[in-house]
């Protein structure tokens, strides 16, 4: 069952374990001889520059390693054409350039990659040559040298687009949210965030980088209430909202968009309208004791819709049957609309097309001009250099340097973001 | 309190081999019915119709052996009657992405109304002495050793098949091929299938295997057990049978372990009866029950599931 | 054949002749079962058909049979669009049933407009704290509410079991067979059709379907018991309590299958025996499923299977095919109902569009 193409998704499972499907080392027929498949591991690794411990358990592995069990997987079971779909989500900027070495090597040793991605840098950097694909059909192919990262957007979505966000300097107000001292467990009980402060200013994005996994999650969850931090204190616009809910957390000016929408933001099955009034939808004019006021509801959302531009037959539409773009449009559109003070932007343009990006990076920039405290999480370094203020680097669930994002060096923050040298 | 401690400084060696031995035997449906739900769950498929492939297993197990005068026949039917009805959850649950509780709930459903029917039509009314029961078999040497040879070594056949099987189902799972790609579907089948391997076919398969697990487990009660089929004869086994999977973390001695406790606490009910301590009849009944809800509460440590049990898989 | 259907709306496909095609392909599997057995279809199915409806007094008689379905079809239903399978609809129909027993027979000399509602009271109660139980460990534990509410079920038989067969708690000591004593002649809900069993019961039930359709589609609660049971952690994120609205939901769901309990006694048994509740609860489950959770799709659900346990004596009586039959006819029909794509694809219905979110929901939720 060994195709030659191998994508990279995910994965749980020990290291030399994960050789096992496809043709297996057995001994005899059908037992499992872990020894030599740890052997097979280590000899490729050195081949090919690929370091991985074979007997750790793989989620145990950082992400950047993970990948190269990946890719040590595909290699193990013959691949010459490997097929990389948006591998540098989660690694750092020296992981990536790792990679790029990685592949650089596959190629010298006669195979084909093909490398998936939405980063525009990442293109021109590492492909001979380039096709451009949008809504299922190939609209183009061109190599680097022929074309820019403006031409490439222009063909994603078929207008020019703006690149980097067009910002006035940051006119910060009074404190609006801040976080001290403090410690959040993950599922595994392990620390996750472990004794982390900053503040976020009326009017300023401060921005969260790092790589996905150093405790951001646990982070928003705290703030949001999601979670309860195991030590320290959350306080809104001066009040401590620690130990209270998220329902008061969200009533009392804080908004939230989730890393993840599908599993935290909206509801597919339920029409645009009742999404956008998840938070609200017993609170006056939406709902009248325990009975819901449907033309209210229906009124606030197509207001919203136009205000957002979401692209959608009607507010009574099934979430589901938006594109990406526009369901998380619905999201901001709800978050915005409730007009907090203080808004957490969890990866806020994942998966989405340039053209909802830059609406949505807009938005967010217009309503920092107009007070709104933002805090910006988000693995795309890109996005956190273009739309922050200051930026705070997380590793291991430690702030280890906060700088203006104003000459802010990439390569740098890419070290912090590493666990490198502390600035 | 008095009563019990009394009970307790009485106790004999014979005793405790008959405690022991029945013990054990009554975990054998338990068992058989957690290793099934073992293989399925592992998977990646939740196996709620344990409870009534059980009792098509104890039916058809049954009535071939009625009809045909031979228990080793109606053993191998009850097995593949059980596999029989798995498939049927199989295909709902697999091939056509429905919900694994309901399709479950549908195969149960229809194994009472099945068994009912037949029961009703063919053997209700039947006089007939029926086929007796399956032997006990005394194993030569061990058999004869004190205490434990009366407990583990003079079994029917389900028993020894199960303990086997025990033995078998880790093996399989833990250090075989076949084992390995069912943990993957289980735990990450896009992962699974990117490297290869037919989730939905290793999916049928394991379903299919638990509901010959579960099917054998049925043929316990009528084959084994009492050598009589009724109606609801498996009294919710397959339920408890689940909640000792969960309770042994998907692991089959785990599970093992996990019906002895539940059967052991039910003996040492039923003998503080015996003995004189005040218990009403009902309350011992619910033992095993309540003892099923405190399990699955996690009262005694959560659990957890393989990591894709539970959602039905689309190859996108 | 898939150019007609291609041109109905999907709510038509979905909501009628997916259901309907369902009920027929369950009497054809059945059929042949019957045909298995030994006997002839039709004379069975004839038989079947009048001893539901044509017989003397056999509508009456149907929907005195439709009440508790009509009762716990609503309670299933409601769980599954919270998300929860209810299959302790049973046991709650037990606690409800004999909650509101005793207050019936207990209280004497009150008009039966102050008895009645409080036998109903306390069934809805104790159905409530009951199926709560199941809810609430849900919520704190993430117990899965199936095995919970079987185990539920056992131990709902045999606390009846044991209260009503021990002297000097629940048993009518002036009875032979072990029975709570009889409800006070002020609490027997009036027939409403002269010389048959119809009782007010049926009305009670006729409030409830509109009452729950409300609750489920213009209320704060209902919207909380969709939103959570379409995904609990979106909910959670946007400040829903999942953990209260589990117990709520299943605590509504109780309430209701208690309901169905008393009402059965008040109207129809006037007391209870451990023999009481003859499967009604699991049946639920299939009319839930069948109505795909729609309130008003539980009427012409719960009617089915009133009929078909009402005819299924006269069947048994005229052609000797077992009243069990009627258990694979529901089995089957639930098959059908399960899987909608096994009738797309008998009918050679395509998709419209593809199914953007994973639709495990389609079978317990009507379109949006």
């Amino acid at each position: 069952m060994t195709s030659p193409a191998a994508p990279l998704p995910p994965r749980p499972r020990r290291a030399a374990e994960t050789r096992r499907p496809g043709p297996e080392l057995t001994r005899p027929r059908g037992w499992i001889d872990i020894d030599a498949a740890a052997r097979a591991v280590a000899e490729l690794s050195s081949r090919y520059g690929l370091d991985v411990p074979p007997r750790a358990r793989v989620e145990e592995l950082s992400v950047g390693v993970q990948q190269r069990v990946e890719i040590l997987k595909a290699l193990y079971r013959g691949a010459r054409l490997l097929i990389l779909d948006e591998p540098t989500a989660v690694l750092t900027p020296q992981e990536i350039r790792g990679l790029f070495e990685i592949v650089d090597n596959l190629i010298k040793a006669g195979n084909a990659v093909i490398f998936i991605t939405h980063k525009l840098a990442e293109v021109m950097e590492i492909a001979d040559q380039i096709t451009v694909m949008r809504r299922g059909k190939v609209i183009d192919s061109t190599t680097p040298k022929e074309s820019s990262q403006a031409d490439l957007a222009r063909m994603m979505v078929g207008r020019p687009v703006l690149l980097r966000i067009e910002k006035q300097p940051a006119k910060p107000g009074e404190v609006k949210l801040r976080v001290e001292d403090l410690v959040v467990a993950d599922d595994r009980r392990q620390l996750a965030v472990n004794g982390v402060s900053f503040e976020v200013r009326a009017g300023e994005i401060v921005g969260i980088a790092g790589v996905e996994g150093n405790g951001q999650n646990e982070l928003v969850d705290a703030i949001s209430g999601l979670r309860t931090a195991k030590e320290g204190q959350v306080l809104i616009d001066g009040r401590d909202f620690t130990r209270r809910s998220t329902r008061l957390r969200l009533r009392e000016g804080l908004s939230v968009i989730p890393a993840d929408r599908h599993k935290e933001g909206i509801i597919l099955e339920l029409p645009i309208s009742d999404n956008l009034v998840l938070e609200d939808y017993d609170r006056n004019p939406f709902a009248r004791w325990i009975v819901r006021n449907l033309r209210a509801v229906t009124e606030y959302a197509s207001r919203l819709i136009k205000q957002f531009d979401i692209r959608a037959s009607g507010p009574e539409a099934a979430a589901g049957s938006l594109s990406g773009g526009n369901q998380q449009k619905v999201v901001v559109a709800r978050e915005l609309g409730t007009e907090p003070m203080v808004l957490i932007a969890c990866q806020p343009t994942r998966g989405i097309d340039v053209g909802s990006i830059e609406f949505i990076h807009q938005q967010i920039v217009a309503q920092r001009d107009k007070g709104l405290a933002v805090l910006l999480v988000s693995s795309e370094l890109d996005e956190v250099l273009s739309l922050s203020d200051r930026i705070a680097v997380i590793y291991r669930g430690q702030i280890v340097a906060v700088l203006d994002a104003e000459g802010a060096d990439r390569d740098h923050i890419g070290l912090l973001m590493a666990g490198g040298a502390a600035a | 309190m008095h009563d019990l401690a009394l009970m307790v400084v009485n106790i004999r060696a014979s005793d405790i081999a008959v405690f022991g031995s029945q013990t054990l035997v009554t975990a054998t449906p338990l068992t058989l019915a957690a290793l099934g739900g073992v293989m399925a769950e592992r998977s990646g498929v939740v196996n709620i119709a344990l409870e009534g492939i059980m009792l098509t297993g104890a039916f058809v197990g049954f009535l071939v052996a009625f009809v045909t005068h031979n228990l080793w026949l109606g053993l191998i039917a009850a097995v593949l009657a059980g596999m029989l009805i798995a498939s049927i959850h199989a295909i709902l649950a697999i091939s056509f992405f429905v919900d694994q509780i309901v399709s479950g709930t549908v195969v149960n459903i229809l194994a009472v109304g099945i068994t009912g029917v037949f029961y009703r039509t063919f053997l209700e009314t039947q006089s007939v002495a029926g086929p007796g029961t399956l032997p006990v078999w005394h194993v030569p040497v061990l058999g004869d050793l004190p205490v434990i040879g009366q407990i583990l070594f003079q079994n029917a056949f389900v028993t020894y098949a199960m303990l086997a099987l025990v033995v078998i189902v880790y093996l399989v799972i833990f250090h075989t091929t076949w084992g390995l790609r069912t943990r993957a579907c289980g735990e990450h089948p896009q992962a699974a299938e990117t490297a290869g391997i037919n989730v939905y076919f290793v999916r049928y398969l394991n379903v299919i295997f638990s509901g010959g697990l579960a099917g054998l487990g049925g043929a316990y009660f009528s084959l084994q057990q009492i050598g009589n089929f009724l109606p609801n004869i498996t009294g919710g086994r397959g339920f408890i049978g689940l909640a000792a999977m969960i309770f042994g973390r998907w692991n089959p001695f785990g599970a093992f372990g996990a019906s002895l406790l539940f059967t052991a606490s039910d003996q040492v009910a039923s003998r503080a009866i015996a003995f004189g301590v005040q218990i009403q009849p009902q309350f011992l009944g619910m033992l095993p029950y309540l003892l099923t809800i405190v399990v699955v509460a996690g009262a005694v440590g959560r659990a957890v599931a393989p990591a894709a049990d539970g959602k039905p898989y689309r190859k996108s | 054949m898939s150019r007609i259907w291609s041109r109905a709306p999907s709510w038509v496909i979905s909501g009628l002749v997916v259901p309907i095609a369902s009920v027929l392909l369950g009497f054809l599997v059945a059929a042949i079962a019957i045909v298995a057995a030994g006997s002839d279809p039709s004379q069975a199915y004839l038989a079947l058909f009048q001893g539901a409806f044509t017989n003397n007094n056999a509508f009456a008689e149907t929907l005195v049979s439709t009440v508790p379905y009509l009762f716990l079809g609503l309670g299933v239903a409601l769980g599954f669009r919270a998300g929860l399978f209810n299959i302790g609809a049973e046991g709650q129909f037990y606690i409800g049933a004999l909650a509101g027993t005793f207050v019936a027979y207990s209280i004497h000399g009150l008009p039966p407009i102050v008895v009645i509602p409080l036998a109903i009271l306390a069934a809805m109660a104790a159905g409530f704290f009951y199926a709560g139980i199941a809810g609430f460990l849900k919520a704190q534990t993430g117990a899965h509410e199936v095995i919970t509410t079987i185990m539920l079920n056992y131990i709902a038989f045999l606390i009846v079991n044991y209260l009503v067969t021990t002297p000097g708690l629940m048993k009518d000591p002036l009875s032979r067979t072990p029975r709570t004593p009889y409800v006070d002649v002020n609490a027997i809900l009036p027939i409403i059709v002269p010389h048959s069993r119809l009782h007010a019961g049926l009305l009670l039930a006729l409030v409830a379907v509109p009452l729950v359709w409300f609750l489920i589609d213009r209320t704060t609660l209902g919207f909380r018991l969709r939103a959570v049971g379409f995904n609990a952690g979106a909910a959670r994120a946007a400040g829903i309590s999942v953990a209260g609205t589990m117990v709520l939901a299943m605590g509504i769901s109780g309430a209701l299958a208690g309901t169905a309990g008393v009402v059965q006694i008040l109207g129809v048994l006037h007391a209870m025996s451990p023999a009481t509740a003859a499967g009604y609860g699991f049946d639920a489950i299939a009319v839930a499923l069948l109505a795909r959770s729609n309130p008003w799709a539980i009427l012409p659900a719960a009617l089915l299977f009133g009929g078909l346990h009402n005819g299924a004596s006269f069947m048994q009586l005229q052609t000797q095919v077992s009243s069990d039959l009627i258990s694979i006819v529901q089995g089957s029909v639930i098959v059908f109902v399960a899987a909608p794509e096994i009738i797309r694809w008998l009918l050679r219905i395509r998709r419209k569009v593809a199914p953007v979110a994973i639709t495990q929901r389609e079978v317990t939720t009507p379109n949006a």
